[in-house]
């Protein structure tokens, strides 16, 4: 059960020329890119009401880090029931696999913003909505990015998993393809996709944004 | 008068749960124009004093009035330069000077070229473009009292401006401050523990007393006709605050190291323990 290795490199090869794996890519790669898009945005907003009101942060802070300990996957039963076995229900807990970490990120990233900026920018007079642009979050910045850095590696899991069981194309799909075909090249062929995805995403993409956020900071010397 | 700070009391809860009283009532006149500081043990209230005045904070009873106005929230007319530069990290220093002016909605072109004056006022018209960590401490806290200038406040609330900063620096910038408080005639309100800092910069001291704070004295600093004080007067006027002060410190060190123990060094301290009965 073991492809030679010129045998996996041959079906990559043909795989990413045909379209079979590039096609794959595309479609993992949408959805993760929508899904990954709403948690930010719903964690940033989760995060801002637990950190401004100590109500929301003694309940709906607490179901967080209880829900943050629930791996997405195990949603997919239920997410099946609700939206049917499709492309939303993978959707679904892509999105539901990265907010709570986000959240727990973001109430962090606000709480922990020094005091000192937050009265020097009230000495000039901001408040509002001016105050949480110009000061809160570009002061959060840092750990925001690390929080991103997570709830990719969350979203990139759930992703993987629903498709493999859900499927509607993606790179999940063509795993179980590969499987339900007996074609190991193929599978070991779209796990290498997997890691270098991954790898990119990881190293080069968040690595190198927190790495110039933190030299602009002075957090970190210039090698 | 300008500043009036009129019957300010101000208490806070601490940890163990217990009111304290910060500031006993206070009143303090401040001239248009003229240069205050206030001294005072840690603690007495002195920070707590500036921030009521910043409008940072609300006093339990008593009012501050500029130019007859009731301070009760922060204002572009009153800013502070505070004992870190607090300036953004993730800001330029021109986009740090520029902040308060953006905030003010004024034009772009017009905010950055009165930056780039007052930052040339402070000596630092090659580093526009750095990020605050490229910069000195002393550096960032000229950007900061840049910051502050930009705005053109009646008042300049400094606290403890200089203390993070080393011997040198806080000479320079002492000369800094006093050539731009001439040339600009803002009212400063200076915070310090430092008396000779107090007398070199200002014309008048205030003293303050501790737990509650209160003020003890108001100490004048004359000066020559062309702004300078002699050293001698310097000194003597730096003795006095020294020996006003004694009380207070030996007040607060009591509190830290136990009832036996003295500061002042004219005087044999004996507890009545030690005491063989010579009263008798």
């Amino acid at each position: 059960m073991f492809p030679s290795l010129t045998q996996v490199l041959e079906t990559l090869f043909n795989g990413l020329m045909s379209g079979q794996i590039t096609l794959a890519i595309g479609k993992s790669m949408g959805r993760i890119l929508l899904g990954f898009t709403i948690a930010i945005i719903v964690g940033l907003i989760l995060g801002y009401f637990i950190w401004r009101y100590k109500l929301v942060e003694d309940t709906l802070g607490f179901v967080v880090t209880a829900l943050q300990s629930i791996p997405s996957i195990v949603w997919f039963p239920l997410a099946i029931i609700w939206f049917g076995l499709n492309d939303f229900s993978i959707l679904f807990i892509v999105t539901i696999g990265a907010t709570w970490t986000m959240t727990v990120n973001a109430t962090s990233g606000f709480k922990n913003v020094p005091q000192l900026y937050q009265r020097v920018a009230k000495v000039y007079g901001s408040s509002g909505i001016h105050f949480l642009r110009t000061v809160i979050l570009p002061a959060s910045v840092p750990q925001i990015i690390s929080g991103l850095r997570i709830a990719w590696a969350f979203s990139w899991r759930a992703l993987m998993a629903g498709e493999l069981l859900g499927g509607g194309g993606g790179l999940g799909q063509l795993l179980e393809m590969g499987r339900s075909l007996g074609q190991m090249d193929l599978v070991i062929s779209v796990m290498i996709i997997i890691a270098i995805i991954g790898t990119i995403v990881d190293n080069v993409v968040f690595s190198r944004l927190e790495r110039n956020v933190e030299i602009k900071w002075g957090i970190r010397k210039r090698a | 008068m300008y500043l009036t700070i009129e019957k300010i009391q101000k208490s806070f809860v601490n940890d163990r749960k217990e009111n304290v009283k910060v500031l006993d009532g206070i009143n303090l006149n401040v001239k248009k124009g003229s240069f205050v500081s206030i001294v005072g043990p840690s603690g007495c209230g002195k920070s707590t004093l500036l921030y009521l005045v910043a409008g940072l904070d609300k006093a339990d009873s008593g009012e501050i009035r500029v130019d007859g106005e009731l301070v009760s929230k922060p204002g572009p007319e009153r800013v502070v330069v505070f004992q870190e530069a607090g300036l953004f990290p993730w800001l330029t220093v021109l986009e740090n000077v520029t902040y308060g002016l953006n905030l003010k909605k004024m034009p772009k072109e017009e905010a950055k070229a009165k930056a780039l004056d007052v930052l040339k006022m402070v000596h630092l018209s090659k580093y526009v473009n750095s990020y605050p960590h490229e910069l000195s401490g002393g550096m960032k806290q000229r950007v900061s009292i840049a910051r502050a200038l930009v705005m053109e406040p009646d008042i300049l609330l400094m606290d403890e401006p200089f203390s993070a900063l080393d011997e040198q620096t806080r000479m320079v910038l002492h000369k800094e401050l006093l050539d731009i408080w001439r040339k600009t005639k803002v009212t400063i309100f200076f915070i310090t523990h430092n008396i000779r800092e107090a007398v070199l910069l200002s014309e008048e001291v205030v003293v303050f007393a501790t737990r509650p704070g209160r003020i003890k004295e108001i100490i004048p600093v004359p000066t020559m006709k062309d702004g300078v004080t002699p050293d001698s007067v310097t000194l003597n006027t730096e003795q006095r605050i020294l020996s006003i002060l004694q009380d207070e410190i030996e007040k607060v060190l009591k509190e830290e190291m136990g009832d036996d123990y003295s500061f002042k060094t004219d005087h044999l301290h004996r507890g009545d323990s030690g005491d063989m009965g010579s009263h008798i």
